[in-house]
């Protein structure tokens, strides 16, 4: 004790005293929250499943992502991106990609559930990522306004706070939403495939998450009160509408006013 | 003396026979209504389909003010914050104004609200539609010219007025998607030097988007504008009846009468038809056709902002230019930091451009323009026949150069959904449409000019030569012809009469001089007329007949044109 109390007017002392306290507040930090903690995977597979899965990606999907899913100039690494990634991409037709291009189209299902599983369980032991998303959340049950807000601040500028859809740079585009099961929903929200961010459990926990895909089923289910929707495009498929149907009806209705008398 | 002033009392006074009678005489002695009756019953209306905009516009204005009546009974524009507890359930306990939440239970608990909102929307669009279509109908057949080049004002502050109508009750509900767009104009209305900042301090009532902007537009929306809008639509109207309608050129009709039908009882019925056919048609799709569905866009909040967000048509074209203009104009930054001795100011010129400059052009052009033509042709006589586009190559080709200027604008203000439904790159899209900007209006004029040149030059061969009639004739010596047919005397009238100005020469002065003004004159002249179809002479009318009937008459080689 005391060679430290000698010491402690060094010069270097601010600095260590400085890492000293920094250490301690990360460490606590990384003790305490699971932030970054990658999550492990907690959905078991079998060691059938695994093998199967990795016979399917050698034939369907090392061309790209290379052989041992390490990467290529063509395709990124899969090492840890868990699951919930393949279960969107291959569930939803994006992987096998069609053609590169700005962004993967959807397109019909090339694989069953099945093999899709396979994959997911063979992508998930290259690495932790994020699972398969757990049913409790997904199971729309959850409180449909406070999803509202939630996606109106966090989606609504990619997707429409009608969940729309919308364009974004250069070709790439934020699909509409209607017709997405709540998996997928869910595992879009963890995983940010093509040019979507990730939104991690704490940007939006998975309670927000399930009140996200509970706005969205209601959305969806309600119908629309006051008549066809249009698209849900807002004010140019009503424009366009008004410019060519209404207005014709109304030319219509002119020419026929006026051809009577002469 | 009382006796003596009964003498003109004995004219048998006319006492009608029905108590239904007996009151309208009551009324009518007293204010006079069979002598307004006699005078505007007897107006005098052509019929054509394309004199009907101003009808529509009118109707959907009355529609607009009964829909509008209504909606008022329910909507507070309050900008006080409460939570909901409707019925909706994706809105349910969110934090929301007083306007956005009265408008949610208009919508969903008033019964007949949905739709009273639907109708009004919907009318909306449809009035400045109608009023902009009239416009054009007015512009392309020359209907402004004198007498009516002030009424051509009054309809372009209308336009104006419309749009503003339009604009403030779009912001009402305080919804998302319109709040996006106050923001827009907050931001344009910033980027003025100097005043921008105040202006928007004032008509917020401090920092955007404040408490006080949505009770603002609505005593504007309720009051001020439409109060305004009737009083041009009255100035328009008198203006109408003083100057009696135009009619298109045809047989008997000239600059000194009117063809047409009487007001009362013809046209009265057909007026009075119409308003209900209108009606019909916009409470049909007010009752099928979602419009605006503000609950889908949520409460405005400063910090969302959603994909596809754009304003209802009629502010589209300058949302458009917004989108249109660079930040940079190749090295050039539009954002200007300009130093002055108190610090820097910065001039937002990406901003202040695109909302000011096209809306400048195209309304100072549509307000000048009767003047313009004026000026150049020195045409100071009345017209009530109209020309037919085609008939006014210049004019017409100037229309639709305006046309597409705006169009592109419209156009770009979609340039998001553009891209997504066509599939294209939203930044190709919008470089494209920087282009069509530029070129579109060039082109639009180059090939109207050259179209409307081409038809006149048909319209004068078959005045001369007839219609094609499709029978081919072999003749003695082996040529074979097609008989073309003359037309009738009144079909011939439509194609043969018409004006067509020669360009003039600047007209000195009485020093001798052509000043540089007059020289101008003569420029636009020969812009203007330089490229005519003259309007087939009576003189090669004959002629041209003559030539039919050597034809006809099987004579030997016939002169081919």
């Amino acid at each position: 004790m005391k060679a430290l109390s000698q010491k402690r007017r060094h010069p270097l002392a601010a600095l260590a005293l400085l890492v000293m306290g920094l250490m301690l507040t990360g460490g606590l930090y990384a003790v305490v929250t699971t932030v970054n903690q990658a999550k492990a995977d907690t959905t078991t597979y079998t060691a059938q499943e695994v093998q199967e899965g990795e016979k399917l990606f050698i034939a369907n999907c090392a061309t790209c992502h290379g052989l041992g899913a390490n990467g290529t100039d063509a395709g990124p690494s899969l090492a840890g991106v868990g699951a919930a990634a393949v279960d969107f991409q291959v569930g939803t037709g994006r992987m096998p990609m069609q053609m590169q291009g700005p962004q993967a189209r959807q397109k019909p299902k090339q694989f069953t559930t099945s093999q899709t599983r396979e994959m997911a369980a063979y992508v998930a032991t290259l690495g932790d990522g994020p699972a398969l998303p757990e049913e409790q959340y997904i199971d729309g049950g959850g409180d449909a306004a406070v999803g509202g807000e939630l996606f109106r601040v966090n989606c609504a500028m990619c997707h429409n706070a009608a969940a729309a859809g919308g364009a974004l740079t250069r070709g790439k585009f934020a699909p509409p939403l209607a017709g997405v099961s709540s998996s997928h929903i869910y595992s879009a929200m963890v995983t940010g495939p093509q040019n979507m961010p990730v939104f991690n459990d704490t940007n939006i926990t998975p309670e927000g998450k399930r009140d996200i895909i509970t706005f969205l089923n209601t959305i969806e289910n309600q119908g629309a009160p006051g008549g066809a929707q249009l698209g849900s495009l807002g004010p140019v498929s009503e424009g366009l509408f008004l410019w060519t149907v209404v207005l014709g009806v109304i030319i219509g209705f002119t020419i026929w006013l006026t051809s009577r008398t002469s | 003396m009382s006796t003596t002033q009964q003498t003109p009392a004995q004219e048998t006074p006319f006492v009608p026979a029905t108590a239904t009678g007996r009151i309208t005489n009551f009324v009518d002695e007293r204010v006079g209504g069979s002598g307004i009756l006699r005078e505007f019953g007897r107006k005098v209306f052509p019929d054509h389909w394309s004199f009907m905009f101003g009808e529509v516009a009118l109707y959907s204005f009355v529609i607009l003010l009964l829909s509008g009546t209504f909606l008022t009974f329910f909507f507070d524009p309050s900008m006080a914050e409460t939570h909901y507890s409707g019925p909706y359930v994706p809105l349910k306990g969110v934090e929301m104004s007083v306007a956005y939440d009265s408008t949610l239970r208009l919508s969903f608990e008033v019964r007949g609200g949905l739709f009273m909102r639907q109708v009004h929307h919907w009318s909306a669009l449809l009035f400045v539609a109608a009023v902009s279509v009239h416009m054009l109908r007015v512009f392309f057949t020359g209907a402004f010219r004198k007498p009516r080049e002030l009424n051509w004002v009054v309809g372009g502050v209308l336009l104006i007025l419309s749009m503003a109508a339009g604009f403030t009750g779009y912001s009402l509900p305080d919804d998302l998607l319109s709040g996006n767009g106050l923001r827009i104009i907050d931001g344009v209305v910033k980027s003025i030097p100097v005043i921008g900042t105040y202006i928007s301090f004032f008509l917020f009532g401090g920092e955007f988007p404040g408490t006080a902007i949505i009770g603002r537009l609505y005593m504007l929306h309720i009051m001020l504008v439409p109060a305004m809008i009737l009083l041009m639509i009255a100035i328009h109207l008198f203006m109408v009846v003083v100057h009696k309608h135009t009619q298109y050129p045809g047989p008997g009709r000239n600059d000194r009468n009117v063809v047409g039908y009487p007001l009362g009882p013809v046209y009265a019925a057909k007026a009075g038809g119409f308003f209900f056919i209108m009606f019909g048609i916009i409470a049909f799709i007010s009752a099928t056709f979602q419009i605006n569905p503000v609950w889908n866009y949520g409460p405005y909040d400063p910090s969302p902002v959603s994909a596809g967000t754009q304003p209802d048509w009629y502010i589209g074209w300058v949302d458009g230019a917004l989108r249109l203009m660079p930040g940079w104009v190749f090295n050039i930054p539009m954002e200007w930091h300009i130093p002055f001795p108190w610090g820097t100011n910065t001039l937002s010129m990406n901003v202040l451009a695109p909302a000011l400059i096209p809306a400048g052009i195209v309304f100072t052009l549509l307000f000048i323009y009767p003047w313009i033509e004026r000026w150049v042709t020195r045409d100071n006589r009345e017209h009530h026949v109209l020309d037919r586009p085609r008939n006014a190559p210049t004019r017409t080709a100037i229309g639709v150069a305006g046309f597409i200027f705006y169009c592109v604008m419209w156009a770009a203000a979609s340039s998001d959904l553009i891209a997504t439904h066509f599939e294209v790159s939203l930044n190709d899209a919008l470089y494209w449409m920087r282009a069509l900007f530029i070129v579109g209006p060039i082109l639009g004029f180059i090939i109207t000019k050259r179209v409307a040149l081409a038809l006149q030059r048909k319209d004068r061969e078959i005045a001369l030569h007839g219609r094609e009639t499709g029978r081919i004739v072999r003749l003695p010596h082996g040529e074979f012809q097609e008989i073309h047919a003359q037309l009738d005397d009144y079909k011939r009238y439509k194609l043969v009469g018409f004006e067509s100005p020669v360009p003039e020469e600047g007209i000195p002065n009485e020093n001798g001089i052509v000043t540089k003004k007059e020289n101008l004159r003569s420029k636009l002249s020969s812009f203007f007329f330089e490229d005519r179809v003259a309007p087939a002479a009576p003189s090669e009318l004959e002629a041209g007949h003559h030539h039919e009937a050597i034809t006809a008459a099987d004579d030997d080689k016939a002169i081919t044109h």
